[in-house]
Formats: structure tokens, C-alpha cells, sequence
């Protein structure tokens, strides 16, 4: 029950994250569906953690959100200068590398 | 806390409060039409991951958690999402045939293979972190932070500072073309008989001063030009009343139909600089004065 009630819900949180980015055409709702696969590795990254008795994990995890902080940085600049050509923020009307 | 052996009764309940509120607020990803409640609803699940990290004996991180992506991950959301616009909201016609429920259904495939390996596996029982972090979390962090793992520290900064100045170039926007300076902006408002002053505050005393109220000059006639165009071309101006459209529905056009919108600037111009012109200033009303409504308090 310890590690594997945590590890279901980041299963769960990890499933919801991936059917976002799968389903939602917003890019900025898709964008939160990837940060919410990257808490999910965090929940299960401290979860192992606290069952091998060491912080590793929690430095792991520590890494994952020092990454997630500069991928939205990035991401949303993307976002944003799309946008700005294009006025629409839908993953489908970004076909630019396309033509 | 950390007993190790097995989850204690107050995590159990813990993690039995706060694992459904956390799966509901991920769940908004899925259902919500509207960008700002995921975000709003995104944001109660960081807080509620940041219980549990506290809860899995790591308050550095839940801390972390708070001030990163509440503070700051989900707030550069909402500042976007505000920058694209708030009404932008998704659509739920589907462009590819039967992608949906193929993504509905891969999903569930992804979470039967997750949850299957994790009912599979045989675990340890949790050592817990206490003996790790000897009372002191965040020091047990840094102190392996900054021994075995320096060289990746540095490697994250740099990928920080990298972020940064590509978030930079990124969102640059080049000019093509020379910015009007301050002079030949008034050259060009004196040349065109332009007002050259700013546009008089909106509101008027012991009433409104919401911007949407027109101010009134001295004759007590209304100034149009100093409700905000944005507002005069979506026919939201009110009255002195704070009624709206009651007074200037002749002037201002119900509906923000695009061809009903330039007669609105013309007309609101033209009433202010009647208005606000010096030949004004005196003389009484005449009855037959149509530079803009008289007051009727």
C-alpha cells in the first residue's frame, strides 16, 4: 500500500496528462498536460524515494522542475511569437513548417 | 511521520483527501471549455502534489513545488493566457475523424499497462527519509546537491540562462520601421488640427467615474472623446445615469458591427471638439445643438 497508492496516482496523473496532449487543441492547455506528466514522474520519483531511504529521488525530482521551469519558459515564448504571426493559439492551424 | 513500514493513519487520510482533489483538478484538463479554469484547476493539483511531497517526507520540495509552479509556472500561464486573449476557448470539433476517442482510448490502454506494472511488482516496504534527511530536509538536499551532483547543477544553470535569453530572442520583435518621435507626433496633430492635449479623464463628479461614463464639460454637455474608442466602438458608453445607452443612443451604435463603428469615432470626435473648442465657452445653449446630449440629472 506505501509506494503503490502514490505510484497509481501518478499513473493516473501521468494517463491524464497524455490524453490532454493527445485530445486538446489549445497549445497552452496542451502545454499544462505536459507539466502535469512532468509532477506525475515527481510524485513517483519521491515516492521511491521515501521507499530506498535516501534523497536522491527528491533530487531527481528537484532536477525535473529546475528543466520543467526553463521548458515553460521556452515553450510559452514559442506560444506567444506564434501567436503573434499567426493569431491563433490551435495546434491545429500550426502548419508552418509544413508549406 | 515517516514510520516506513506502512502509510500511517493520518497520511492514509491525507492521501485519501487529497488524491481525488487532485485527480479532479487534473481532470479539468480533459472537460473544461475554458483555458483560465485549467489553469485555476492545474493549480489546485500543484498545491495538492505539494501536500503529498510533505507528506512523502520531503518539505523542500513540496515547498519548492508552492513557490515554482504555483508561483511561478502557473502564473506564466495565466499571464499568456491573457496576452492571447482570455475568450480564446477551445473547440470540440474534431478536424481528424475519431481522434478523440482514440486518444481516450490510448489513454486508457497507457493507464492499464502503468497500473499493471506497478500491481506486478513486488515493493520493498518504504525505509523513509528520516534516517536520510536527519531532521534537516533541505540540508540533506543541498549537501548532495552540491557534492555529487555539482557538475549537473552547473549544467542546470546553464540551461537556465539559455532558457532565458531564448524565451528573449524568441518573443523579440524586429521594427521595420522608424518610430514617430514626440515632435512629429505633434507636428503631425497640429498639421491635421488634431487635439494636442490629452483627451479629457472619463467620469464626472458625485456620480460616476467609471470609464465608461462620458465626462461633461462645462455646459454640462457631454465630452464623448473622453470615454475610451475601444469602448465607444462597442457601444458601452453610459449615460450620466449609468444606464447604459439611454442618453447617446444616437450616437453610439447598439452592436459592434464593424461598418457601425467609424461613423461612432467620427461623431464622437466631432462632438468633442465642438465642445471643447474656445468659441464654446460662453453663449448660452441653443435648443438646436446637436454636438451632444444635454444632462437631465
Amino acid at each position: 500500500m506505501t509506494v503503490s497508492a502514490y505510484l497509481i496516482l501518478a499513473s493516473v496523473l501521468f494517463t491524464i496528462g497524455t490524453v490532454t496532449v493527445m485530445v486538446r487543441r489549445n497549445s497552452i492547455i496542451v502545454f499544462m498536460g505536459v507539466e502535469l506528466m512532468l509532477n506525475a514522474a515527481n510524485l513517483a520519483f519521491l515516492a521511491f524515494a521515501r521507499m530506498w531511504g535516501n534523497v536522491d529521488g527528491q533530487l531527481a525530482a528537484f532536477f525535473v522542475m529546475v528543466v520543467a521551469a526553463a521548458e515553460v519558459v521556452v515553450g510559452l515564448a514559442i506560444i506567444v511569437s506564434l501567436f503573434r504571426t499567426r493569431r491563433t493559439v490551435s495546434v491545429d492551424d500550426e502548419n508552418l513548417l509544413r508549406h | 511521520m515517516n514510520n516506513g513500514l506502512m502509510m500511517t493513519t493520518a497520511e492514509q487520510f491525507l492521501f485519501w483527501i487529497i488524491g481525488p482533489i487532485i485527480v479532479l483538478g487534473a481532470s479539468a484538463l480533459l472537460f473544461s471549455k475554458r483555458a483560465v479554469l485549467t489553469a485555476c484547476s492545474v493549480m489546485v493539483t500543484m498545491v495538492g502534489l505539494a501536500f503529498l511531497y510533505v507528506g512523502l517526507g520531503s518539505p523542500f520540495l513540496g515547498i519548492v513545488q508552492v513557490v515554482v509552479y504555483t508561483g511561478a509556472i502557473m502564473m506564466l500561464f495565466v499571464f499568456v493566457l491573457m496576452l492571447v486573449g482570455v475568450d480564446v476557448s477551445d473547440s470540440f470539433i474534431e478536424t481528424i475523424r475519431g481522434q478523440r476517442w482514440a486518444g481516450v482510448l490510448l489513454g486508457l490502454g497507457l493507464l492499464v499497462v502503468l497500473s499493471g506494472a506497478v500491481f506486478r511488482s513486488t515493493f520493498t516496504f518504504a525505509i523513509g527519509t528520516d534516517a536520510a534527511s536527519n531532521g534537516n530536509n533541505a540540508g540533506a538536499v543541498a549537501h548532495l546537491l552540491f557534492s555529487d551532483f555539482a557538475f549537473t547543477l552547473e549544467i542546470t544553470g546553464c540551461l537556465l540562462i539559455i532558457a532565458a535569453m531564448g524565451a528573449v530572442i524568441l518573443t523579440h520583435r524586429v521594427r521595420l520601421t522608424r518610430p514617430i518621435t514626440q515632435g512629429e507626433m505633434m507636428e503631425i496633430r497640429t498639421k491635421r488640427g488634431m487635439r494636442l492635449t490629452p483627451p479629457p479623464a472619463p467620469g464626472n463628479y458625485a456620480r460616476h467615474n467609471a470609464a465608461d461614463v462620458p465626462a461633461i464639460d462645462a455646459r454640462g454637455k457631454i465630452i464623448e472623446d473622453s470615454v475610451p474608442s475601444a469602448l465607444r466602438m462597442r457601444g458601452q458608453v453610459h449615460n450620466l445615469r449609468g444606464l447604459p445607452q439611454d442618453l447617446l443612443e444616437d450616437k453610439v451604435p447598439p452592436t459592434r458591427r464593424p461598418d457601425a463603428a467609424a461613423p461612432a469615432i467620427e461623431a464622437g470626435t466631432a462632438g468633442s471638439s465642438d465642445s471643447a473648442g474656445p468659441r464654446d465657452t460662453g453663449g448660452p445653449p441653443e435648443p438646436g445643438d446637436t454636438a451632444g446630449p444635454e444632462v437631465k440629472p
